[in-house]
């Protein structure tokens, strides 16, 4: 059996969280198929790296440690990766859904003539039975992801070319160590060997990465606002609450196209995914591409003044009311009855 | 030698507006039912080869799209702008293609193309959100690929200088040409239609509309060249059909589900001080919150 592969986005000093989300992922994965997880890591000084990664379940991990691999360009990555997976022929591949994985993954799937499914929100295996050549496949990854506009969630398959390849957003898995003292084993790749000047058409000339400011994906508690919020100024009142309760403040697209708050902080389908202990949506009409990023919170409380607007189906608590006078009610009554 | 640039454009369903209907029992989409419209960082594409050619007298536009036969709008949609000219692939043998098999077609088209500076297509496409085709292009010809451009800052006939727009920053790179770059939303809004060029274009057209209104076009064609829209089928551009469509797609529509929500059963309240009250205090006592 072939093994699962994750390609592992370094970032200056670190590995990604949607890389670590994704091993943890890969890890239950390769117990069901019985199978290896193995890593890639490509970039510059990755001295004892390796212990940041061998606790997610990794059993062999591939790194290329070469100043050329940092920051990233495409050719160089490409490149090294499309040469190990000829080597190891991994069954699955998966890539963060990130600047860099979407702009390597489409590339190495079109060298190896394979399929890529972009930005899946889920991942199992399942049988499939091809009804024109009746042939049977086992264990096939269905890649799922919403498509049109999110109007829609399809399963994919790759019945007939290797590795499987999918990309994930970050925040869609959970990240967790699969064990703290787990060791795999690390093999280097000889980049000496395999890069060559060729691979070296783009110079990156400059670079300006700013510290993520708001970790919405991490909060237990979100208050989350939508175009019914009405202001900017009403989301005062978002952030009062927010700030209290020990919590984060989220919004809708609409909110965050009308000015309301900033882009980081856009909940959905093309914002992040949350599955926070608490969510409040409040003036969120619950369109799906907004639904899509915080279905899965523990407890949901939907304030909206429309009884039949979609949020209250999914919603625990619905209160039918204006934001306005629900907010300043809340916090009052938080503020007096707990120290 | 004029400095080409190819734009890749494609027109997609307007996935704001999804009904019932629109999706094929094979899983394919059925654009038929749905407003078509110019993918809209494509349109951010164009602007950015439209800013080239504001700069450089030598510079030649050709917006180049795959699609069913009414795909030419987006053509005519580009000739009002500024492009100079364009080219349709269309033919039943690419339906059902992905990204693979798109980025092939495309691929091959490009090559009839040469000598070529730049390719220029959009980050991704709203019907499909996949971002793919960009990189894929570049690979089958062998370019490298800048994605997510914001700004193109210095354009040489050697090389080409971009500020593109990452998750957290933003990073200037250079590149030798030929390139393939993609461009991002962010990249500057692409100018309205040109009411000049509207005039001139207006009955710009492919044979195949041109024989739907059964109108006389041969006359036309040759006093105003400019206005033919030209036409490529699987055998124009030398494809072997086995890599086409749904044959040439390694990833296949296993299922299709329409978003329905599981409704949970939601307990009502109102905005009356006593329901707040009594939510807070379920939130504080199952240590929720607080
Ligand atoms: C390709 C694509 C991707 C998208 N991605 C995302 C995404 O990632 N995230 C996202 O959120 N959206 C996304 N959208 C947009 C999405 O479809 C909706 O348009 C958006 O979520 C609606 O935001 P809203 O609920 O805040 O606004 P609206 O739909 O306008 O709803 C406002 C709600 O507020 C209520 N309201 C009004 N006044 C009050 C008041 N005083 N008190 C209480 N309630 C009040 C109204 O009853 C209504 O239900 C995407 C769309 C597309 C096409
Ligand atoms: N059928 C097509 N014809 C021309 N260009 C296309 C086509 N499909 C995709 N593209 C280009 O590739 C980009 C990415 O598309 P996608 O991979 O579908 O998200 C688009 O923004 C277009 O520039």
């Amino acid at each position: 059996m072939n093994n699962i592969f994750v390609y592992c986005e370094f970032d200056e000093d670190h590995i990604a969280d949607v890389s670590l989300e994704l091993l943890t992922k890969a890890r239950k994965l390769a117990n069901e198929l019985g199978c290896k997880l193995e890593a890639g890591i490509l970039g510059h000084n990755l001295k004892g790296i390796e212990k940041h990664v061998f606790p997610y379940g990794v059993d062999v991990l591939h790194l290329a440690d070469d100043k050329r691999l940092y920051p990233y360009t495409t050719l160089p990555h490409a490149h090294l990766i499309i040469d190990l997976f000829e080597k190891i022929k991994p069954e699955v591949a998966l890539f963060g859904a990130t600047s860099v994985g979407r702009d390597l993954a489409p590339r190495i799937a079109s060298k190896l003539k394979c399929g890529l499914t972009a930005d899946c929100t889920s991942l199992v295996f399942g049988d499939h039975k091809d009804n024109k050549s009746g042939k049977e496949y086992t264990n096939l990854l269905y890649q799922i992801r919403p498509a049109f506009g999110g109007n829609i969630i399809a399963t994919i398959i790759n019945p007939d070319t290797r590795p499987q390849m999918a990309t994930v957003r970050e925040g869609v898995m959970k990240k967790e160590f699969h064990s703290e003292s787990y060791k795999g084993t690390v093999k280097h790749i000889d980049v000496k060997e395999l890069l060559h000047d060729d691979l070296f058409p783009v110079r990156v000339v400059e670079r300006h990465m700013e510290k993520r400011k708001v970790n919405i994906k991490g909060s237990p508690v979100i208050i989350s606002g939508g175009y019914g919020v009405g202001s900017k100024e009403n989301f005062d009142m978002l952030f009062e609450l927010a700030d209290i309760l020990g919590g984060e403040v989220g919004a809708s697209r609409a909110a965050v196209d009308a000015g309301f708050v900033d882009h980081e902080r856009q909940v959905g389908q093309t914002g992040i995914t949350v599955r926070p202990k608490l969510y409040i949506a409040c003036g969120i009409s619950g369109a799906v591409q907004h639904t899509a990023g915080m279905s899965e919170s523990a407890k949901i409380i939907a304030i909206n003044n429309d009884p039949k607007a979609p949020i209250n189906q999914i919603a625990d608590y619905s209160i039918i009311g204006n934001i306005e006078d629900i907010i300043p009610k809340m916090i009052k009554y938080y503020k007096k009855n707990t120290k | 030698m004029s400095f080409r640039i190819i734009v890749l454009a494609k027109q997609v369903p307007d996935t704001r507006n999804v009904g019932k209907d629109a999706m094929k029992a094979d899983g394919t989409v059925n654009r038929g039912v749905l407003p078509a419209i110019f993918n809209p960082e494509d349109l951010h594409a164009l602007e950015q080869a439209l800013r080239i050619k504001e700069q450089r007298s030598d510079a030649e536009i050709i917006l180049l799209t795959m699609g069913p036969p009414r795909a030419a709008e987006i053509i005519r949609e580009a000739l009002y702008r500024g492009a100079d000219k364009g080219y349709l692939i269309t033919d039943r043998k690419f339906a059902g293609s992905d990204t693979l098999a798109t980025s092939y077609a495309l691929s091959l088209a490009i090559k009839k193309l040469k000598p070529f500076h730049l390719v220029i297509a959009g980050r991704q496409a709203i019907d499909g959100d996949t971002a793919q085709v960009g990189p894929q292009v570049a690979d089958k010809l062998d370019l490298p690929q800048i994605t997510y451009t914001e700004e193109i800052t210095k354009a040489t006939t050697k090389e080409i200088t971009i500020r593109r727009r990452l998750e957290r920053g933003v990073e200037t790179v250079s590149c030798q040409l030929p390139a393939l770059i993609t461009v991002h939303s962010s990249a500057a809004s692409c100018r309205p239609r040109n009411a000049k060029l509207l005039m001139k274009f207006k009955h710009a057209r492919t044979v195949s509309e041109l024989q739907e209104e059964s109108k006389d076009y041969t006359e036309m064609l040759t006093s105003k060249p400019y206005l033919q829209i030209d036409e490529w089928s699987v055998a124009d551009i030398d494809a072997n059909t086995e890599f086409l469509g749904l044959s040439g797609s390694p990833t296949k529509v296993k299922k299709i589900e329409n978003v329905v929500f599981a409704a949970k059963e939601s307990v009502v309240l109102s905005s009356d001080d006593k329901d707040i009250e009594a939510l807070m205090k379920d939130l504080i006592d199952s240590h929720v919150i607080g």
